[in-house]
């Protein structure tokens, strides 16, 4: 039970914080949340100016302890998030760093810690999202390559994405869950058509996928034919374990600024709200402890997160949705007015507990996985 | 950073849960529930001599000289068993008050509420009992008595308690589990049914993240720190013991069955000391 940071590690933290503080006042204004083009150039011109500065790989090379602290680091100075990125530098980069070949690692890599590539997730599929194993895009070897034809659907960020981590059926006869491989499918090769999708939020921050005869290399296969549900898994513990890890911070940075505001407009002296504000920070103290722990046992295990990240996702996204409907108790008839960055997240937010396997699903994993309760229906 | 339990620490819990298991089981547990009032001082005694009270206390004066995060971990065991008696005011008298780092002087205090736990049998009183009036106590295995003034409470006696309620939650968590997996119905156990597995899920969840805040707030010491793990802890502990409470059916709702002694304890841990809503506020406070 040991929170200090070695010297090393505060002499990163200092580091960093001078650079974050010499660098941010140089950043443009990030675009509306509307225009993806426009984020997607922007989330990759900071992911550029991290690289420079020899920040770009801290996602995965650094010890998760810096990566804790680069969290906290930018959290706290209130510098951009992953954005665009979120697939490739926190679940599809991790995913190929541990499973790629020493090839696959060379090619994909670099340059999504360059800021030259950006990631998407082509996992669900209309008839497949909670059931995943049930995915049907099929894939047909042809020589060097596979034929993929199938269509994805809630694809974050596919719109502007490069390349797209993309599960396919390989073995349409064998058990459904040794029968998919996991490919890395170019988004622009003849046959990939992109349909935006608006979410609730207004925006088309993900889209619906069709994929007709598209030719995928085999070199471009991480993991072993049909070995692709054991390759997801990889992903779906960094998705779940680690990739919303930094967004616990800026909700303890939302509820300092929420307290303030609280304050200047009178609410602060309702006392119900004023304790509803006390439990939430908290619960977002505590998951900071947890992320420490999971981070801790993924350190001493080498590697990938383990189950703890359902417990940690279970808490956050119920935690986080809370925040947003106390955020708006405290903005009143503000709480309408879509102008506000805020109220955009707040909606944004009801996703939380649906993306990343919905809160349900999540359940039956700590029900079976850490509790050893049966599986069942 | 390494938030593990270290070796050292993982050794402290086997032994006090060890000690427990053979002095307090099950069996000891529900004699003591019959015997309303009486505190066991052999135990009391057993408990000091495996350093339970004098932890924190320096080695030169006849201390472990250990810290806070060792406390919670003995206290989390505490409370999962369920032993009766002032134990988080006994600890923070070991070494002002005589006797009782050894386990030979059992001290209570007035709560901040204004309510004493085990009064009559206690040697010493810290605070001001005066005029204190018996309750009928909601908890068989706590007796209370109501006195006029309230005090307030030392960050570390808000710790432990909240650690003793850790040790609730994990108990609830463990007992549900373990009923789910044998119990049968409809020709299956109920452990199968999504309804059960997602109430023992949520149950997990409380516990983890009400053991993450403890340990937290015991490594920082930080008194806003560990108002939000009282916080955490005490939903964690209440709301778990009714969830098992639920699992456990109509064999729950029985008095044979331990659920409703947990679940009593757990409402009077959360009363005593720094009760929700003021953890809350403080925890507000400082936003
Ligand atoms: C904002 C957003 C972004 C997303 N981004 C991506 C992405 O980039 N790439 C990608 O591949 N996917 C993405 N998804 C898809 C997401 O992973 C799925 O929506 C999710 O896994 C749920 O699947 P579904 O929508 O088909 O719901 P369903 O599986 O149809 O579930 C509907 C309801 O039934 C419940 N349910 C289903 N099965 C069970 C069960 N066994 N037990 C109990 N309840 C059950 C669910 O909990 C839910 O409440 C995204 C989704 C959202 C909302």
């Amino acid at each position: 039970m040991d929170l200090a940071y070695s010297d090393a590690e505060e002499e990163f933290r200092g580091r960093l914080r001078e650079w974050l503080a010499a660098e941010l006042p140089r950043l443009p204004e990030r675009p509306d949340p509307l225009d993806w083009p426009g984020r997607r150039a922007y989330d990759c011109g900071w992911q550029r100016r991290l690289y420079d500065a020899g920040y770009g790989h801290v996602h995965w090379d650094a010890s998760p302890t810096q990566r804790l602290i680069f969290l906290e680091e930018t959290e706290r100075a209130g510098a951009p998030y992953v954005g665009a990125n979120f697939v490739g530098l926190l679940h599809a980069g991790p995913t190929i760093a541990a499973e790629g070949t020493p090839e696959q690692r060379a090619r994909w890599l670099e340059p999504v810690l360059r800021g030259d590539e950006v990631w998407c997730q082509g996992f669900s599929e209309p008839g497949a999202g909670s059931d995943l194993a049930s995915l049907r895009t099929r894939a047909v070897r042809d020589g060097d390559a596979y034929v993929v034809t199938g269509q994805k659907i809630w694809t974050s960020h596919a719109e502007v994405a490069d390349w797209c981590e993309l599960l396919v059926r390989t073995d349409p006869d064998g058990p459904r869950h040794r029968g998919i491989s996991w490919l890395a499918l170019p988004m622009d090769a003849p046959g990939v058509t992109v349909r935006p999708l608006r979410t609730l939020a207004g925006s088309t921050e993900f889209a619906e996928l069709f994929l007709d005869e598209v030719r995928v290399p085999v070199a471009n296969r991480v993991g072993e034919e049909n070995d692709g549900w054991r390759v997801t898994m990889v992903t779906l513990s960094f998705e779940r374990g680690t990739a919303f890890v930094g967004e616990v911070v800026a909700c303890r940075r939302l509820l300092g600024e929420l307290a303030r505001t609280a304050r200047e407009n009178g609410r602060w002296d309702d006392p119900a709200l004023r304790r509803r504000l006390g439990r939430l920070s908290a619960g977002f103290l505590a998951l900071w402890r947890l992320t420490q722990r999971n981070v801790s046992e993924a350190q001493a295990t080498g590697g990938v997160p383990g189950v703890g990240g359902s417990v940690f996702k279970l808490h956050y996204s119920h935690a986080r949705q809370e925040l947003y409907d106390t955020a708006a108790e405290v903005l009143g008839p503000d709480a309408l007015d879509l102008g506000r960055e805020w109220n955009l997240d707040r909606l944004s937010s009801l996703s939380y507990t649906i993306a990343a396997g919905t809160s349900q699903i999540q359940r039956n994993i700590v029900a079976e996985r850490i509790l050893g309760l049966p599986k069942g229906r | 950073m390494d938030f593990r339990l270290s070796q050292d620490q993982r050794d402290l819990v086997r032994g006090i849960r060890e000690l427990l298991a053979g002095r307090f089981g099950r069996d000891a547990l529900r004699a003591a529930v019959d015997e309303p009032g009486r505190l066991d001082r052999g135990l009391w005694k057993e408990l000091g001599d495996a350093g339970l009270f004098a932890l924190r206390l320096p080695e030169d004066e006849g201390g472990v000289g250990l810290g806070l995060p060792e406390a919670v971990l003995l206290f989390e065991e505490a409370g999962r068993w369920l032993v009766p008696g002032p134990l988080v005011a006994t600890h923070g008298a070991a070494g002002s008050v005589p006797g009782a780092a050894e386990g030979l002087t059992v001290v209570t205090e007035v709560s901040g509420e204004g309510l004493v736990p085990w009064l009559d049998a206690a040697d010493v009183v810290r605070g001001d009992a005066t005029g204190a009036v018996a309750v009928r106590s909601v908890d068989p295995l706590t007796p209370l008595h109501r006195v006029p003034g309230a005090g307030g409470w030392a960050p570390e006696a808000v710790l432990l308690t909240a650690a003793e309620q850790v040790g609730t939650a994990a108990w609830a968590t463990e007992a549900a589990v373990s009923h789910a997996r044998q119990r049968e119905q409809f020709g299956q156990v109920i452990g199968g049914f999504q309804a059960v597995k997602h109430l023992c899920a949520g149950m997990l969840v409380r516990t983890e993240l009400a053991r993450a805040a403890v340990h937290g707030a015991a490594v920082t010491g930080d008194p806003v720190e560990i108002a939000g793990a009282k916080l955490l802890a005490d939903e964690a502990a209440v709301a778990n013991a009714r969830d098992c409470l639920q699992v456990h059916g109509g064999m729950g709702f029985t008095w044979e069955a331990d659920v409703h002694l947990h679940l009593k304890r757990a409402w009077v841990r959360a009363a005593l000391v720094l009760p929700g809503d003021r953890a809350a506020e403080e925890v507000a406070a400082a936003l």
